[in-house]
């Protein structure tokens, strides 16, 4: 299988494709439906976010609290369409591509392809396995929305298949 | 009259909540490993990783998955047993309260408008049924959302009759396509009313993967919709392939002459239930 690691080089990026399974190690952000709207109240208020968009990797993911002696708990992919409206401004602003589960919008396939970015499925359901390889946590934005906080992340091996390449060819389409 | 603290009932459910948590049920996992000798490629890839992921959850003693649910507790209490200690509410909130805690399991539950978490998953979703004798039958069922935000309730007319009832399930499962973790486990609440329909549908959640309903008429359209279901070619996690969902199961109330609800409750393929008796 092959192994990536972030940040990856813009020809790296380019040459996946769809339905290509990956061990993906570097650092990524989580954000669910709340931190997302927060960061969008910031964008429109013209005010930085907690994190730099350039060379991100957003996890649409809330982890379960961290046993004793581990960085995070269980942590699998959530439902990616729920983001479908806000991960084209994202995209548009430099965000490099995102990891849930599940198909989204053509505007996000749009969004994708135009920023040459790209949209990795996590296995939903194998938290433990998500949770396992993420050896590094640190909560950087919004911490009292607990679960749904923004997590910076240093994961190593995560298993995930390419969901949407750079061209906008989709594992989902039959 | 038997008399039954609910220390007792806190205890179960404190026990089935960190139990269910870790452990998908036997028929799941059996379900899933047929489906696994079906698939190839990222179908293939997808199944043989939800099945390793339960060894690395019970080994870690980390959750399956993150969506630790909402607690879905139903309670058979018999009516030969009379309660004593705290109210039932309260007794089976504080099970649901320390297995969270202890267990390292995600708070998932809010206001609906505020969105504010009340920070240790209760209230739990209470569902208590009166019935003969003095046992009582505790069935915990946590459930996740990315699922359960893809089930339909129906309000079919008489006419449209069984092919409507086939139709609105596999209609469901087509349009949550790749969103709720399939291959799914659909629950079917046949008849009834508004809001007991719903209810027989998250009860038939609560049979094993594969079972039947003894009613032969029942079964063939549990049996119908899962054939269709799978030629749907949605597949382990919306990659493709022939195993969308692992089962069909029906519950069926008796409902009015003018009407025929039907509830399709989807559940993700991380089917977690714990039942006790006592």
């Amino acid at each position: 299988m092959k192994h990536l690691t972030l940040p990856m080089t813009k020809e790296e990026k380019e040459a996946l494709r769809a339905g290509e399974s990956v061990l993906l190690t570097g650092t990524i952000y989580t954000a669910r439906d709340c931190a997302h709207k927060r960061l969008f109240a910031l964008l429109d208020e013209g005010k930085e976010l907690p994190f730099s968009l350039e060379d991100a990797y957003i996890y649409y993911a809330g982890p379960c609290p961290a046993p004793k002696g581990k960085a995070c708990g269980s942590c699998g992919p959530t439902t990616s369409a729920r983001m479908n409206s806000f991960a084209p401004r994202l995209l548009d602003l430099g965000l490099q591509g995102m990891i849930g589960k599940g198909e989204m919008s053509e505007e996000v396939r749009a969004a994708i392809k135009r920023n040459k970015a790209v949209y990795f499925a996590a296995i939903g359901g194998a938290g433990a396995t998500y949770g396992n390889a993420i050896k590094e946590s640190e909560c950087v934005a919004f911490p009292d929305l607990l679960s749904e906080a923004v997590y910076q992340m240093k994961v190593e091996d995560f298993p995930l298949v390419v969901a949407t390449d750079s061209e906008g060819k989709s594992i989902y389409d039959r | 009259m038997r008399t039954v603290d609910t220390k007792e009932i806190e205890e179960c459910v404190y026990k089935m909540a960190r139990r269910a948590g870790l452990t998908l049920t036997d028929s799941c996992r059996a379900a899933l490993k047929n489906a696994k000798e079906r698939e190839t490629g990222a179908a293939e890839f997808a199944l043989s990783a939800l099945l390793e992921n339960e060894k690395t959850a019970q080994r870690e003693q980390m959750p399956v998955c993150q969506d630790t649910g909402m607690a879905v507790v139903l309670l058979s209490l018999g009516q030969n047993v009379q309660l004593t200690g705290a109210p039932l509410k309260e007794a089976v909130d504080e099970g649901v309260r320390r297995a969270y805690a202890d267990g390292n399991f995600r708070k998932s539950i809010c206001d609906p408008l505020t969105r504010v978490n009340t920070g240790d998953n209760t209230p739990a979703h209470l569902h208590v049924e009166i019935v003969e004798g003095d046992k009582i039958e505790l069935t915990f069922l946590p459930k996740g959302f990315g699922s359960e935000n893809m089930s339909r309730l129906f309000m079919l007319t008489p006419a449209e009759g069984r092919e409507g009832i086939v139709n609105a399930i596999v209609e469901t499962v087509k349009r949550a396509g790749s969103r709720p973790c399939p291959p799914v486990y659909v629950g079917v609440g046949i008849g009834g009313c508004f809001d007991s329909c719903a209810l027989l549908a998250k009860k038939a959640l609560t049979r094993e993967v594969g079972s039947r309903h003894p009613r032969k008429d029942v079964a063939s359209i549990e049996e119908e919709a899962l054939q269709r279901i799978n030629e749907l070619d949605i597949g382990p996690q919306g990659f493709g392939g022939k195993t969308t969902a692992i089962g069909v199961s029906c519950e069926l109330a008796p409902t009015h002459i003018a009407g025929l609800p039907v509830a399709v409750n989807i559940q993700c393929h991380c089917v977690r239930c714990e039942k006790e008796v006592f």
